[in-house]
């Protein structure tokens, strides 16, 4: 398989890029894994990668019921940052924009992550005060972030709306250079070829419709292309863990919500960074193609429906102008819904199961995107090891039953607050 | 080019004057930019976004891929915009968007001798180092950027005001074309509320792309006439239906003003209509599949009904020698009209046989017909000058053997229809490929309300349309007795459709020397499909975003077929079983503006205002948000700053008596034979044994067991009380205890009623509270008639006042409860009696010194014990909460509890959000716990704060530093108890 | 946009509503002690993918809390219900 550079390009070129092979196989189901990971999205992609990187495990299967980053990996806002400040959260997220930096160069494929940084505006003293806690844990962790002032949002983000009509004023905010945005598919196709490059079977329409089971514990899967054994099986199906453990008759602290994203017609370079509004929850950044990205609050019910309604359309959209009154004549191109695992906390599980031979990674709310090279990271750890990476310890399944949250907005059990 | 001297249906008594890149382009009321451009022979219109091709005109409708323009200047500037559909008006003023220096001689051009080094996704195999980490890519980017889009954003100010609208009807019919007329007029006879609309400025759809003054007018002058006479019915025009929703529920935008210079006097630029349907009509009609072969995006090369469209409506002949591609009957009227005003026009069917009707009709117009042949490629360097042309083989689908070539100076094609099903697909609808008329079509049952009409259901023909459109217009309101509807005379165009691969993709080569676009607006080629497809990304989905075909701002309306068409063929599959992909809102993009409406600016969320401020505005009150609240946050006088002026009204109240507003605060009644046993349920301590007259503090948990809310709460009577909650919580408290009393709790008799809104609310504080009160009021104010945490009522003036005996500040204080009409008038009086106002920021200074939680501590994330309040906790009753609030983890000492801050030095001020380290311990992790409130302390004369702090309640008397890493300051502290002002509570007992 | 049937004020828009959640959920006696009832009813769900009955807040309008059966796939809703009125 060729390396992807500059130099490999050319030469293809010349032969009109008739000897450019598949990125990954297609291989036919074996009868056994070591290993099964069950989700072709990002974040089962970069476990797998990892397993036979880190472990030596290669004799592992994704098994994709659709097409490979089908899910959020493929409908998400692409903000990568590292700015948590509970205790288990933290340190998780860092190790992933860690990874993130060197992604391109260890996948030999570009994932584009662009460190053009995020500003969290702050429009109250308490949010000032808040988000100076926030910024501080990061800074004590070794994680880069910046409070500024007023003016120096101002001269900054100069397209904002900083006069007397604005209902929310911007008094400053914490920025995070390090932060930015990435490729979203090209995530999952990179680390899809990273890992069937060293040996995983990566397997699309395929569909798990159950757990083979012995003595209680996973041995495998049952599959729309028939049973496969498996030494450990691990869920990484975010936005439809809920019903999938219900195969395995576990109940998880889980309901899955829509959010809904946005993409504006292309413009010339205009937003060079990541602005987070914090008085109305919502976010924007804008592609390399030149459309504005954007997105804000999920619709707020049960739904595994990949689309959300109009009333979150008019916040969003006016969350946008309220933001910078100057996009009010630029057009929506596309407006699109993705399927989260809204966890009880806001946090994700990377964890063993009550059941034996069963894993879970999901629960990632909003956060999945930038945490996936982490995840697939410490999940991988986790399914090699039969125990937690430090950096994902908290992230159990059980840790309700022992009062532990990891609350990043003190909103409580009632996941469409999170 | 040329604008013939006759036909059309544009105003020729009304000539205007359009500008393009500084080009005067003389039109007519009822052109569009692009039949002004056509009509002046502006054949480069734009460049490619890619490889910076020329590119031209396309089509004439909201599918057009290549003639997006910056339209209008300055604050109302609006770049992408299509020139197919901005209507003409007087001194519009347009420009490309792209090409330097101009977009006719564009530099950028040079690009396309690269094209075969930057093939789909080149991107995601280079610019990845030298070197590791993000520095290349992001050198890369910046240029990347750049030249992505030049369409230029928008700075300035939208002048311009948008509307929304709530409406409702039985029937919502989308599309006014024949079929979408039958059905709008079957509904509107039958009595049922119906809105119809078309994205067109006139009724018609297809029609109008007929010979102006033919039979088509005549019918369709009649049924508009009925159409307009049923009060039951509603017309909007110039409106897109961009969405369709759950609950039958549409989004629509009208144009108002879009085709005049400004907006006429108090109209707004766009309307934005949220209609609630019972039921839909889809009749938005089919869009034309162009044809893809070599070269196909040269300017000249169009959509086959787009020249019918040009000529018809609006009199521009787009070419003198025409050529016309395609494997149905629908060009031949086109061919033929074309003929009748003088155009060489030549069909190219890839058809071997045709009917004979068709051929002498044809021949009869003067239109040369060449059988099973096809357009293998087109030349011409900046337009299209001829056409190579080859054998068709139905077998392949290919053209084979030697081509000759034929001159031309525009090429139509056609290689079918594709049903607009956008807004069909948007609720989830998946359209099935049917192999007979070579199209996705909807699956009737998958959308229940929604029916489809119709050439959106497949329907060939304007008399299938106009009988479909009728039959599910009566469907859709069950209608009876509505008479027939008889289609217009004229013959009825239902063609034969061909056995082809519904995309053709004729080329043979695609490789840069002729390369054969899929996806005009986004430069994907053919063999970019087949590039993606060899790299293993054969799913459609990946494909298209590999490839980025289909993912411009026309959604791929002309694209979509083709990449899927090329998929099967490299899959050796059928097209059915590689699907299509899902659409997504909106149809044709929308502004921000037209969705948001008038909820800009101030009015983006709603302010609440407390029943005093005028008063406080009057006063030179400084506010600040809380919530949707807007709070007198202090009362500067001469010059004050934030700090002198809350320093001096909390003094004032140390040593005197203030007044603030607390109106705030949410208020709950709590009334019923169970009242009592609800708030002991509700709260960690005991209600029932409240005596009536008394106050108490409660605080309320959530199910998990943290904290959810404090607040006093008043007995009025055996079975009625008044709760007081946060400010934050005043919503969300109610419906917690709505929500017990409906569900688990139904059971008892209580009923909750929020009277945040009846009350307004003075905290009256300070040593002289009682005796100024005492001014205003007959009532006995001592310490033995009114106690601390009782109640009284009285009159102020002639309002009837509550007076409850409470403190937050520690000082003797009361808070009155007045109707809130009258507390303004209360208000007065008692600043007339002496009393001086303080904001919140006195009011969380004097807190803090006393040590009561307040937001900073009530974040979601503490618990009773965390905030030093476990004592409330009932051990003799259950409470909400009650057995979460136990978890192990929960009971950890070294979970961070409340402790005051007192700076060493009595100097450096302390930061909210600093974190707490102990002596020697390196400045690393999350510390042992963090500032959560700071102030000045007027009663201390220096900085102190509150805190959580590991094991804090154990560490009283120890030194610890507060740390802001963002500021680089580091103070050191006194841990103390959290209550710095008479902690035994004396003067608020006296 | 959902739209509900409130048995009380008609069809209305789900902006006039809040969400509750999961109505199958039975919340343990009030005295009840065992913190197991407790952690499964606050933490954990059944969270179906298609059936599901569910409480909605006509917060903007009577107040009422209403069971809805709804469809997490397809959006349909069946019974609109008030939640006192309702088998808990």
């Amino acid at each position: 398989m060729a390396r992807y550079s500059v130099f490999s390009l050319a030469a293809k070129a010349l032969g009109g890029h008739r000897s450019w092979s598949r990125a990954w196989r297609d291989p036919v189901p074996k009868p056994a894994y070591d290993v099964i990971i069950v989700g072709g999205g990002g974040h089962g992609l970069a476990t797998a990668y990892y397993l036979a990187k880190e472990h030596g495990i290669r004799n592992v299967a994704v098994i994709e019921k659709g097409w490979l980053g089908g899910g959020n990996t493929g409908r998400n806002t692409t903000i990568v940052r590292s700015n948590y400040m509970m205790p288990g959260n933290t340190m998780f997220y860092e190790r992933s924009v860690r990874l993130w930096e060197q992604l391109s160069q260890d996948l030999n494929f570009n994932v584009m992550f662009s460190q053009r940084g995020q500003f969290n505006l702050c429009h109250s003293p308490a949010s000032l005060d808040a988000a100076r806690r926030r910024g501080n844990i990061m800074r004590a962790n070794g994680i880069d972030a910046e409070m500024l002032d007023r003016a120096e949002v101002m001269r900054r983000l100069p397209y904002i709306d900083y006069s007397e009509r604005a209902r929310f004023p911007i008094l400053g905010a914490v920025f995070q250079a390090r932060a930015g945005t990435a490729r979203h598919d090209a995530v999952a196709w990179g680390f899809a070829r990273a890992a069937d490059r060293l040996g995983v079977d990566i397997i699309q329409q395929c569909e798990v419709t159950g757990f083979l089971r012995e003595n209680g514990a996973v041995v495998g899967v049952e599959t729309s292309r028939g049973p496969i054994r498996a030494g450990k099986v691990g869920l990484a199906v975010a936005g439809h863990s809920g019903h999938l453990a219900a195969r395995a008759g576990l109940r998880l602290p889980i309901e899955s919500h829509v959010l809904q994203a946005y993409v504006s017609e292309p413009l010339a370079p205009m937003i060079d960074t990541v602005i987070s509004y914090g008085a109305a929850h919502f976010y924007i950044s804008q592609s390399d193609k030149g459309g504005l990205v954007l997105g804000g609050d999920i619709d707020g019910y049960n739904t595994y429906a990949q689309r959300g309604g109009l009333p979150i359309v008019e916040h969003t959209l006016g969350s946008a102008v309220a933001l910078i009154p100057s996009l009010s004549r630029l057009r929506v191109v596309r407006q699109w819904g993705g399927v989260m695992d809204m966890s009880m906390d806001g946090s994700p599980f990377i964890s063993r199961t009550p059941i034996d031979g069963l894993y879970i990674n999901g629960g990632w709310c909003y956060g999945g995107f930038k945490a996936t090279p982490a995840s697939g990271w410490c999940y991988a750890w986790t399914l090699a090891k039969d125990e937690p990476h430090p950096d994902n310890a908290e992230f159990t399944l059980d840790r309700f039953r022992h009062g532990y949250q990891i609350d990043e907005k003190g909103a409580g059990p009632t996941p469409n607050a999170h | 080019m040329t604008r013939l001297s006759t036909g059309g249906r544009i105003d020729r008594a009304r000539p205007i004057t359009l500008h393009f890149d500084g080009i005067k382009l003389a039109a007519y009321q009822g052109d569009t930019l692009a039949s002004a451009l056509l009509a002046h022979g502006v054949r480069i219109v734009n460049r490619s976004f890619k490889y910076h091709r020329p590119r031209g005109v396309f089509s004439a409708g909201v599918e057009e891929p290549n003639a997006l323009v910056h339209l209008r200047e300055g604050a109302r500037g609006e770049p992408n915009t299509r020139a197919t559909s901005i209507e003409a008006f007087d001194g519009l003023v347009s420009h490309s968007q792209s090409g330097w220096p101009s977009v006719r001689r564009d530099i950028g051009g040079l690009l396309g001798l690269f094209m075969r080094f930057m093939p789909a996704g080149f991107y995601y195999k280079t610019f990845i180092g030298p070197g590791r980490g993000t520095k290349a890519w992001m050198f890369f980017e910046h240029f990347i950027r750049k030249a992505a889009s030049t369409a230029q954003p928008p700075m300035l100010d939208d002048p311009d005001s948008y509307e929304k609208v709530n409406a409702f009807c039985d029937t919502l019919v989308i599309g006014a074309g024949p079929a979408g007329l039958a059905a709008a007029l079957a509904a509107g006879r039958s009595g049922a509320r119906v809105i119809l609309v078309d994205q067109d400025n006139a009724l018609g759809g297809s029609l109008l792309d007929q010979p102006a003054g033919g039979a088509g007018d005549a019918w369709l002058q009649s049924v508009s006439d009925e159409l307009h006479q049923l009060p039951n019915l509603r017309i909007l025009t110039r409106t897109t239906a961009f969405g369709a929703y759950d609950g039958e529920v549409y989004g629509l935008i009208e144009r108002v003003s879009d085709h005049l210079a400004t907006p006429p006097e108090g109209q707004p630029r766009q309307r934005y209509w949220l209609v609630r349907a019972r039921n839909a009509v889809l009749a938005t009609g089919a869009i034309e599949r162009p044809l893809v072969f070599g070269n196909n995006d040269l300017p000249g090369v169009m959509l086959a009904s787009a020249l019918r469209s040009y000529l018809n409506r609006y009199g521009v002949l787009c070419g003198q020698r025409v050529v016309l591609c395609t494997g149905n009957d629908s060009v031949y009227a086109t061919a033929c009209e074309l003929a009748s005003v003088g155009a060489r026009v030549t069909v190219l069917d890839l058809r071997p046989t045709l009917p004979e009707a068709l051929l002498a009709q044809a021949k009869a117009a003067g239109v040369a017909v060449r059988p099973g042949t096809a357009v293998v490629t087109a030349h011409g360097r900046r337009q299209i000058r001829g056409v190579s042309v080859a054998t068709f083989d139905a077998v392949t689908g290919r053209t084979r053997g030697a081509a000759s070539v034929l001159s031309c100076d525009v090429l139509g094609t056609s290689a079918g229809f594709t049903p607009t099903l956008h807004l069909w697909s948007q609720r989830g609808g998946r359209p099935v490929y049917d192999p007979q008329r070579l199209a996705f079509l909807p699956n009737t049952t998958a959308v229940p309300l929604m029916f489809c009409a119709g050439a959106a259901l497949g329907e060939d023909g304007l008399h299938a349309a106009i009988a479909n459109g009728f039959a599910q217009g009566a469907a859709a309101c069950i209608a009876q007795n509505i008479g027939t509807l008889a289609p217009p005379a004229l013959p009825s165009d239902g063609w034969r459709r061909e056995a082809l691969m519904p995309s053709a993709i004729l080329a043979q080569t695609g490789d840069a020397a002729m390369p054969a676009f899929v996806d005009l607006q986004h430069d994907v080629k053919r063999s970019d499909i087949d590039l993606a497809h060899r790299e293993g990304y054969v799913s459609v989905e990946h494909a298209k975003r590999y490839t980025t075909g289909g993912m411009a701002t026309d959604q791929g309306k002309t694209s979509n077929v083709h990449i899927l068409s090329r998929l099967a063929e490299l899959r050796g599959t059928t097209l059915g079983d590689v699907g299509t992909t899902t659409f997504r809102p909106p149809y044709t993009p929308i502004a921000f503006g037209a969705i948001v409406g008038r909820e800009l600016g101030p009015h983006f969320r709603p302010t609440r205002r407390s029943p005093m401020q005028d008063w406080h505005q009057a006063h030179g009150a400084r506010f600040i948000d809380a919530g949707a609240w807007s709070r007198a946050w202090y009362y500067p006088q001469s010059g004050e700053d934030i700090r002198a002026a809350y320093l001096r009204e909390a003094a004032h109240v140390r040593a005197d008596v203030g007044i603030v507003d607390v109106s705030t605060l949410g208020k709950i009644a709590v009334q019923g034979p169970d009242a009592a046993e609800f708030l002991d349920r509700l709260y960690c301590n005991a209600f029932a044994s409240l005596k009536v007259g008394r106050l108490r503090y409660g605080v309320m948990l959530r199910d998990d067991g943290f904290v959810f809310d404090d607040g006093t709460t008043a007995r009025l009577g055996e079975t009625e009380f008044l709760t007081s909650t946060t400010t934050a919580n005043a919503g969300p408290v109610l419906a917690r205890m709505e929500h017990l009393l409906q569900t688990a709790w139904r059971s008892m008799r209580v009923q909750v009623t929020s009277v945040s809104d009846q009350w307004g609310v003075i905290a009256v504080a300070g040593p002289k509270s009682r005796a100024l009160l005492q001014t205003v009021c007959t009532v006995d104010l001592s310490a033995q008639a009114l106690p601390n945490m009782a109640f009284v009522e009285t009159q102020i003036g002639d309002v009837p006042v509550r007076v409850h005996r409470m403190s937050y500040s520690g000082e003797l204080a009361y808070e009155l409860y007045i109707p809130a009409g009258f507390a303004q008038e209360v208000w007065q009086i008692l600043i007339d009696a002496g009393a001086k106002p303080y904001g919140t920021e006195a009011m969380g200074a004097l807190r803090i010194e006393k040590g009561h939680v307040a937001g900073g501590e009530l974040d979601g994330r503490t618990t009773l014990k965390d905030l030093a309040l476990e004592r409330l906790a009932s051990r003799r009753k259950p409470f909400v909460g009650a057995v979460l609030r136990l978890r192990p983890k929960l009971e950890d000492l070294a979970r961070p509890s409340l402790v005051g801050l007192e700076v060493l030095d009595r100097q450096t001020p302390l930061k909210s959000g600093a974190l707490l380290f102990s002596g020697g311990k390196p400045i690393s992790g999350h510390g042992d716990g963090y500032v959560t409130s700071t102030t000045w302390s007027p009663t201390l004369g220096g900085p102190i704060g509150l805190a959580l702090l590991a094991y804090g309640q154990g560490r009283i008397g120890e030194t610890i530093r507060c740390v802001d890493l963002l500021s680089g300051t580091n103070v050191a502290c006194r841990v103390v108890a959290p209550c710095f002002v008479d902690p035994e509570g004396v003067r608020q007992n006296g | 946009m959902l739209r509900f049937s409130c048995p009380v004020c008609g069809l209305r828009d789900e902006t006039e509503f809040t969400y509750g959640g999961d109505a199958t959920l039975v919340r343990p006696a009030h005295d009840d002690t065992n913190a197991d009832h407790w952690h499964d009813y606050v933490f954990l769900r059944d969270n179906p993918r298609g059936a599901h009955r569910e409480y909605w807040h006509h917060v903007q309008g009577c107040r009422q809390w209403l069971v809805v059966e709804r469809d997490t796939l397809t959006h349909a809703i069946g019974l609109v219900a008030l939640a006192r009125e309702s088998r808990p």
